[in-house]
């Protein structure tokens, strides 16, 4: 399986194109993670668009589509302070966000950002949500 | 960001170490039943406390990694005194603050009584140095405003 960044570099010579990146554990893509990306690509036109379901590592079922991390590239953020970024993706995913998706970790950047430093970052580990038993006081 | 600032923050964000503070206490305000929704309570809130924080869990034991990102970055910039309510403790406030600031997850930081973002948006401000700035202006001085100008002046 090609790396994001050899498979941006081999796309980059071909002009602008989405590369996505699907959930690297769960394999087949659900409906809500389509969904997201189908959404912002409309919305923002990106150039990159890297998204990954990160609900394997919370305190929901298998097969959850909850929880989602997303890098989004376009020249649309250009000028935008990272509130109003993070705002334009909300208002494309409103339907999402009002319904299954809990957690939403955005990377706002425009394409000389993502150029600096082309990747997606990590999640910090699920500290158990509601879920947990609460500790001593 | 200087490379001190940035191996602070690697080594007190290394996610598996970091569970909550706990050597501070910081002023925990807690919410007050009966309209603690509503746009008039929350407005109070967020007004009467210049650094206001909403998370999933107390701060001591946040119960959402991306909460306790939101902990551990004012703990890195040594700031005590700010309000935390969680709303892990009342489902009308966790619904009514997301209303209140049209944005739909948390945690949800609050400076000067302006909105300023969740998770993502504070981490991005401490390692560009916006957060440090912010602060000042709050008349708050962060720890870290300390490291830099001792940098600075090396």
């Amino acid at each position: 399986m090609l790396s994001g960044q050899l498979v941006g570099s081999l796309f980059s010579m071909a002009g602008r194109v989405c590369v996505s990146r699907g959930s690297a554990r769960s394999g087949a893509i659900g409906p809500v993670e389509a969904a997201i990306r189908t959404k912002l690509e409309q919305a923002l036109n990106p150039e990159v668009l890297e998204l990954r379901n990160e609900s394997g590592g919370h305190a929901v079922p298998p097969g959850s589509e909850t929880h989602f991390r997303v890098a989004v590239v376009s020249s649309r953020f250009e000028g935008l302070s990272p509130l109003q970024r993070h705002r334009l993706v909300h208002a494309a995913l409103s339907d999402e966000l009002a319904g299954p998706v809990h957690a939403l970790a955005i990377q706002a950047r425009t394409p000389a950002q993502w150029r600096e430093n082309p990747q997606l970052d990590t999640s910090p580990p699920c500290l158990g949500g509601s879920k947990k038993t609460r500790g001593t006081p | 960001m200087s490379g001190s600032l940035g191996r602070a923050a690697a080594a007190l964000l290394c996610w598996g170490h970091s569970a909550g503070g706990g050597l501070w206490g910081p002023g925990v305000r807690a919410a007050s039943s009966g309209g603690s929704g509503s746009s008039e309570h929350l407005d109070m809130l967020v007004k009467k406390d210049r650094v206001v924080v909403f998370l999933k869990g107390p701060p001591e034991q946040p119960q959402c990694g991306f909460s306790n990102t939101v902990v551990q970055i004012l703990r890195l910039h040594s700031i005590r005194d700010y309000a935390v309510y969680n709303v892990l403790d009342d489902p009308q406030l966790q619904q009514g603050i997301k209303a209140y600031s049209n944005w739909p997850t948390i945690p949800q930081v609050y400076l000067n009584s302006e909105f300023v973002g969740g998770c993502d948006i504070l981490l991005q401000m401490h390692q560009n140095g916006d957060l440090v700035e912010e602060l000042k202006k709050l008349g708050i001085r962060s720890t870290l405003l300390d490291e830099k100008k001792d940098q600075d002046s090396k």
